[in-house]
């Protein structure tokens, strides 16, 4: 699961361009995270600020 | 706001301005939205121009004029260095701008010549029927509004999404992203008339680091590199801390920018059934330098004068629209960013010994006009073994 930590992000929008599958949309400040997020860590790579991280589910 | 304009412009940065105050000028109902509560806000930008640039879209007023550029210098990753002087003695060679002001003004001009303007208006979905676009869906404040367009411009910047909506691919290679961090920052020795580049992959991995003097003692202070060279740890931001301990430790930061410039080739179309694509929703930026402030106004109104054609001819069809596609690809500005797309990928793969070697090589050079081309002419020239293998590509920039 892809987890934005919003006490980082500047809301570039860079994510956004790189997201394969569009999941990602950037609402005004907000940064939104789709249904269809596959968890492949692109867009976390190369965020300028380190904002985004893939997260393995852990099972409760 | 009405619920049907000829023409729906999608962004209110300088694509998008541009595009609807061209199409307003022409006589055209115009609606510009724009998602952001305030126009050009937080800047993500290092708002370099050059003097023509501007020139071909407005008269350059103090009031978005941040500082008048001289020249410029280039540093390689030993230190030894490059300057870059043009040779119309006095001459400014371009400006570095206040975008907060700059978008801001673009918009007001578009207003003023008649177009309406929607902020905090977001558009959430193309109106599509029988795979034609119609309009959008736009939110505002928790509104939903319909919006029936005969031509939606999208310009909706770096995180498009709108021509994604109606089944354009427009992601960017991880590799083609510049993902970037700037500092605005204060009390710090600059030279206020020079732009300054360092290259290197210690310093700039496949990208550089720029200090765009915006005052005196005040520059924009950032760094863009590839995508495929961040991570953890070693981010735009990480080089640009590093960068700024070691030269301006006691400099202030009064902004805090960060963003993407997509470098990668532009989309294979820009038109669609009642749509078009301008400035870096197109990925129109020069892939080499990373400018993408006046190909976003050359594509808004661009767009915007097909608009006005396609409408007087009561069809705007996606045959009709391609003549904006087929424009800007021939324009000069298409030209450039196929040609240095090709430079970029060239550059990118340079090592630091090269870079050594090319910027020792030369320690001033007087250009008649500073750009890239006529740098690469010139650095080709004096390098003929270095860059030998950048020959063939030296036949397009005669
Ligand atoms: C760090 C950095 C440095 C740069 N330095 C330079 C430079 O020195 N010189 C230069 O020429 N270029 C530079 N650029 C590139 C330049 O900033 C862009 O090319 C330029 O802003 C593109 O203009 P645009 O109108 O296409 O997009 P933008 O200016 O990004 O405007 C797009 C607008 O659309 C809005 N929007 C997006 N989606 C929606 C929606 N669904 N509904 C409503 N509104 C929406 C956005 O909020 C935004 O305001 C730099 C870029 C970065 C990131
Ligand atoms: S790239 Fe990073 S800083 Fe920019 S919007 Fe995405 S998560 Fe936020
Ligand atoms: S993890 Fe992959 S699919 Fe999910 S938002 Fe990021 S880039 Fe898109």
């Amino acid at each position: 699961m892809l987890h934005v930590f919003r006490d980082v992000c500047g809301y570039c929008g860079c994510c956004v361009s790189v997201c394969p599958e569009g999941a990602l949309e950037l609402i005004d400040a907000y940064l939104e995270v789709g249904d269809n997020c596959t968890g492949c860590g692109i867009c976390a790579k190369v965020c300028p600020l380190g904002a985004l991280e893939v997260k393995d589910e852990v099972p409760v | 706001m009405k619920s049907r304009y000829d023409v729906l412009v999608i962004g209110g940065g300088p694509a998008g301005a541009i595009a609807a105050g061209t199409a307003a000028k022409a006589g055209l109902s115009v609606c510009l939205v724009e998602k952001r509560p305030a126009i050009g806000a937080p800047v993500r930008c290092a708002e370099g121009l050059g003097t023509e640039a501007l020139a071909e879209f407005t008269a350059p007023d103090p009031c978005f004029i941040s500082a008048e550029l001289r020249g410029a210098g280039i540093v390689a990753p030993d230190g030894s260095s490059l300057q870059l002087n043009s040779q119309m003695a006095g001459s400014k060679v371009g400006y570095i701008l206040d975008r907060k002001v700059f978008d801001r003004e673009l918009v007001w001009r578009a207003a003023e010549t008649g177009a309406d303007v929607a902020v905090k208006t977001r558009a959430s979905a193309p109106i599509l029927e029988n795979g034609a676009v119609k309009g959008a869906v736009l939110q505002y404040c928790g509104q939903t509004m319909r919006v029936e367009a005969d031509v939606v411009i999208a310009a909706d910047g770096v995180e498009s999404k709108f021509p994604r909506w109606c089944g354009i691919d427009t992601t960017v290679p991880v590799r083609e992203i510049m993902t970037c961090a700037q500092y605005l920052m204060t009390d710090i020795d600059i030279d206020p008339t020079l732009t300054v580049f360092y290259v290197g992959n210690e310093i700039a991995p496949q990208g550089y680091l720029w200090i765009f003097p915006k005052g005196d003692r005040s520059a924009n202070v950032g760094v863009g590199i590839s995508g495929l060279k961040s991570g953890s740890g070693h981010r735009a931001r990480d080089y640009l801390d590093r960068f700024v301990a070691s030269k301006f430790p006691n400099g202030k930061t009064i902004e805090y920018i960060v963003g993407g410039v997509p470098v990668c080739q532009p989309l294979a179309c820009t038109a669609a059934d009642g749509l078009m694509i301008a400035g870096d929703a197109a990925r129109v930026v020069d892939p080499l330098t990373g400018g993408g402030i006046y190909n976003a106004m050359f594509t808004g109104r661009l767009a915007a004068q097909t608009a006005v054609s396609a409408i007087s001819s009561g069809k705007c069809t996606k045959d009709v629209l391609m003549a904006y596609d087929r424009g800007w690809r021939e324009s000069h500005m298409g030209k450039t960013i196929a040609r240095n797309w090709h430079l970029k990928e060239y550059f990118v793969k340079m090592t630091d010994e090269k870079f050594n070697a090319l910027i020792s090589s030369v320690s001033t050079l007087n250009l008649e006009e500073i750009s890239t081309k006529n740098l690469v002419r010139e650095l080709i020239r004096k390098n003929p073994l270095v860059l030998g293998d950048l020959a063939k590509l030296a036949l397009s920039l005669r």
